[in-house]
C-alpha cells in the first residue's frame, strides 16, 4: 500500500476543477491509455495573459488525479509566464510529497501544463524533438536529461521513478545509464576536487568512498547480479569484498581495477588503490 | 493492535486468508506450554514431534499422498525454489526448463535469475497462453525434450483462477522422462487432488492461502524422485529441510488441511454461487466491463473483471472507503509501471488491463456482502469515469 499524504487523499477523493473547457486557449494532452496514465488539461487565458480557468480530466492512479487537481488550483490566477515556471517538484510539494515511485505523476502534470502553454503560444515543444530512448513509454533523451538536471537524479531507478523510462521491458537501461553519466559529467561543480584531495581526512575519505559505492558502483554491479561492500580504508588502500555473482566471476579482478578503482580515483582521490579483502 | 475485521468485506483471499478459529485453537498449546523441540530425546519435546507428525498425516490425507512425501517449508516460494533447484542439481547435464508466461513471481523471477546469473547457461521455454488464459498442449509437447530438467506449471492462476491441465501435463512429462513440478498454492483446498494416482513429482502449497497462518508451506516430493535439499543443516524433515520446525504453524496447517477437506464441497457450491452472482452482477450493472480468463475452467472463488477507461489503483482506493478489500492487475498496484504480466500474456487490451480488479472469495463471505459490493461498485466506476479523458458517456 502506498503512503499517501492527507493532501493527496483529499485531492484524489474530491478533485477540483474536473472537466473540459470548451474552446480552450490552451490544450495539453499527455500520456496514453497504454502507459497507464493520461492527463488532458484545458486552460482559459485572457487578453492580459492571465489564466482565468483551468480544468482537467485524468486517467490514472490516486497520485495522478491528485497532481492534476492541485495543478489546476495552482495555475488559476497566474500569468502565463508565472505558470511556465512551475516544476514537477512544485506540484509534489503542494501535495506534501509523493512516494518516490510516483514522482512521474507530478512530471505528467508539468508536461501537460507545458503542452497547454505551448499550444496557447502556438509553438512546438523542444522535448518532442528528442530521440525516443524508452519505447515502452515513449520517453525522449531530452525528457530524461531534463529530469536528471532538474531533480538532481543519480541512478537509473530514479530516472524511472520520475519519467517512467526504463520501467517497461528494461531494454533501454544501458542508454539511460549513459545519458545519466554524460549529464552528470556536464554538471561542472565537483566540490571534492576544489578543496584539494590530498588534505582529505580518513573519515571524509570513507564517507566519500561509501557515497560513490552506493551511488555509482553498486547499481552497476547489481545489474549483473553482483555487489560490493567496503571492508576497510587504510591510507590509500581501499579494501572491499565482492558479493553475489562477482564472487564466482572470472572477470572480477578486472572489474575491481578497471572499474571500481578507476571510478573511485576519478570521483574521490586519484591515489586510491583498491584491493579485495581476503 | 485492532484490525476491525468485522468492518471489512474481505474479497482478497488469493492474497491471503483469514486464519480459521479452529486452526488458531489447535496452535495455541504450541505457542504456550508445549514449547519443546520436536527433535529432543525427552518426552516433553517428543510429544511436540508427535504433533508435527499428526499434521504431516493431515496434509498427506488432503493431497492423497503418503506422509514420507510431505516436507514442511517456510512458504510457497521456498517450496518452489527447492523443487526447481533440486531438479537442476539432480540432472546437471540438463539445462532446459519449461514453464508458462503466467506463473507467480516465485517461479517467474527464479527462472529469470537462472538465465541471467548463469550467463544463460539455462534455457527457459515459457508457454504462451490463449486469450482466455488456457494453454495449448501441442506447444507444450513440442517443447518437451530429453534436455529438459523440469517442467513447472501452476495448478491454478492466482490472478484469474484459470486451471491448467497439470494431471495430463505431468503424464506427458513422465513419458519423456522429465520431472514435473506444480505450484498448487491457489488450487489446494479448492480442487480435489489425489497425488498417489498422478505423475506429479513436486507440488508446492502455502498455508496462508487455505486458512492457516503465514510462514508455513509444504513441498510434496513423490517417492523415488531424486532430491537435493535447498536449506541444509540439521536432520529435521528427514534431512530434506534443515532448521527447527515452525511447530505451531505446522500444526495449524495440519488442522487447516483437515478443514479444507471438509469444506471443499462448500467452496465448490456455495462460494462458487456467491462468486457467480457477484460476477454477473458486476458485468450487467457496469457498462464496458469484461471478464478476464476462462469462464468455467476456473477456481470457484476467483473472478477477475476489467472496467475499461479507469485505473485499478484508483478503483481500489475508492473501494477502500467502503472497506471492500480486493486486488488489481494495474501497473500502479503491481509495483512496476506495467500492468500484470498475466493479463498482458493473455492479450488483454491496455484499456482493460489497467482497470482490472480481482475479487477472491472464501467460505467466510456472505450473500449480504456480495449485495453490498454490487451496490457500491457501479457508483465507484461511474465516478472515476467522470474524471477519465477516455470515457465518452452517451
Amino acid at each position: 500500500m502506498w503512503e499517501y499524504t492527507d493532501k493527496v487523499q483529499e485531492h484524489f477523493l474530491k478533485p477540483h476543477n474536473v472537466g473540459e473547457i470548451e474552446n480552450p486557449s490552451g490544450l495539453g494532452d499527455v500520456g496514453s491509455l497504454a502507459c497507464g496514465d493520461a492527463l488532458k488539461l484545458t486552460l482559459a487565458i485572457d487578453e492580459n495573459e492571465v489564466i482565468t480557468d483551468a480544468k482537467f480530466k485524468t486517467f490514472g492512479c490516486a497520485s495522478a488525479i491528485a497532481s492534476s487537481s492541485v495543478l489546476t488550483i495552482m495555475v488559476k490566477g497566474m500569468t502565463v509566464s508565472e505558470a511556465e515556471k512551475i516544476t514537477n517538484d512544485d506540484i509534489a510539494d503542494y501535495l506534501g510529497g509523493l512516494p518516490k515511485e510516483k514522482m512521474h505523476c507530478s512530471v505528467m502534470g508539468r508536461e501537460a501544463l507545458e503542452a497547454a502553454l505551448a499550444d496557447y503560444r502556438g509553438v512546438t515543444l523542444p522535448m518532442a524533438e528528442g530521440e525516443v530512448v524508452c519505447e515502452c513509454f515513449g520517453v525522449t533523451d531530452l525528457d530524461v536529461i531534463r529530469a536528471i538536471k532538474e531533480s538532481d537524479l543519480r541512478s537509473v531507478e530514479e530516472i524511472t521513478n520520475f519519467t517512467k523510462a526504463g520501467g517497461g521491458c528494461g531494454k533501454c537501461e544501458e542508454k539511460l545509464r549513459d545519458l545519466l553519466q554524460a549529464t552528470i559529467n556536464e554538471i561542472p561543480v565537483v566540490p571534492v576536487q576544489v578543496e584539494g584531495p590530498k588534505r582529505m581526512t580518513t573519515l571524509k575519505k570513507i564517507k566519500k568512498i561509501e557515497e560513490v559505492l552506493e551511488r555509482e558502483i553498486k547499481p552497476a554491479l547489481k545489474k549483473d547480479g553482483g555487489d560490493i561492500e567496503l571492508v576497510d580504508v587504510d591510507g590509500d588502500f581501499v579494501l572491499v569484498s565482492l558479493r553475489g555473482a562477482c564472487t564466482s566471476c572470472a572477470k572480477s579482478q578486472t572489474t575491481l581495477k578497471e572499474y571500481v578503482e578507476k571510478k573511485l580515483r576519478e570521483l574521490v582521490l586519484d591515489t586510491l588503490i583498491v584491493e579485495e579483502a581476503r | 493492535m485492532k484490525c476491525n475485521e468485522k468492518d471489512v468485506v474481505y474479497m482478497d483471499n488469493n492474497a491471503t486468508t483469514k486464519v480459521a478459529p479452529e486452526v488458531v485453537e489447535s496452535m495455541m498449546p504450541f505457542l504456550t506450554e508445549c514449547y519443546g523441540n520436536p527433535s529432543s530425546m525427552h518426552n516433553f519435546g517428543g510429544q511436540v514431534g508427535h504433533a508435527v507428525e499428526k499434521a504431516r498425516s493431515q496434509v498427506a490425507e488432503l493431497l492423497g499422498a503418503s506422509v514420507t512425501e510431505i516436507t514442511f517449508t517456510s512458504c510457497g516460494t521456498e517450496s518452489d525454489s527447492t523443487a526447481i533447484l533440486s531438479a537442476l542439481q539432480a540432472f546437471p547435464e540438463k539445462r532446459h526448463l519449461i514453464t508458462t508466461r503466467v506463473e507467480h513471481p516465485a517461479i517467474k523471477n527464479l527462472c529469470e535469475n537462472l538465465e541471467r546469473f548463469t550467463g544463460h547457461k539455462y534455457r527457459v521455454t515459457r508457454l504462451q497462453v490463449e486469450a482466455d488464459g488456457t494453454l495449448d498442449l501441442a506447444k507444450y509437447e513440442e517443447a518437451l525434450s530429453d534436455e529438459t530438467a523440469i517442467v513447472s506449471v501452476m495448478w491454478a492462476n492466482n490472478e484469474t483462477g484459470v486451471i491448467f491441465p497439470v494431471e495430463k501435463m505431468a503424464s506427458m512429462a513422465r513419458e519423456t522422462g522429465v520431472l514435473f513440478h506444480t505450484d498448487a498454492v491457489q488450487a489446494i483446498g479448492k480442487v480435489p487432488v489425489n497425488l498417489n494416482s498422478l505423475d506429479i513429482d513436486f507440488l508446492s502449497l502455502s498455508g496462508h492461502k487455505l486458512h492457516a497462518p503465514k510462514g508455513v508451506g509444504v513441498l510434496y516430493v513423490k517417492r523415488g524422485t531424486p532430491f537435493v535439499p535447498f536449506l541444509t543443516g540439521g536432520h529435521q524433515e528427514g534431512g530434506r529441510r534443515g532448521g527447527t520446525e515452525n511447530v505451531a504453524s505446522i500444526v495449524g496447517l495440519g488442522t487447516a488441511c483437515e478443514l479444507a477437506g471438509t469444506m471443499m464441497e462448500e467452496e465448490n457450491n456455495r462460494v462458487r454461487g456467491l462468486r457467480d452472482r457477484l460476477e454477473e452482477g458486476l458485468l450487467t450493472s457496469i457498462p464496458n466491463s469484461m471478464l478476464n480468463g476462462h469462464k468455467t475452467n476456473r477456481l470457484p472463488n476467483t473472478t477477475n473483471v476489467s472496467f475499461e477507461f479507469v485505473e485499478g489503483e484508483a478503483i481500489l482506493l475508492h473501494m477502500n472507503i467502503y472497506n471492500i478489500c480486493a486486488s488489481s492487475g494495474s501497473a500502479c498496484t503491481s509495483g512496476s509501471l506495467e500492468p500484470s504480466h498475466v493479463l498482458r500474456a493473455m492479450g488483454v487490451p491496455f484499456t482493460a488491463a489497467h482497470g482490472s480488479i480481482r475479487f477472491s472469495l472464501s467460505i467466510y463471505n456472505t450473500e449480504a456482502e456480495v449485495d453490498y459490493v454490487l451496490e457500491k461498485m457501479p457508483h465507484i466506476i461511474a465516478e472515476l469515469r467522470e474524471l477519465s479523458p477516455f470515457w465518452k458517456a452517451d
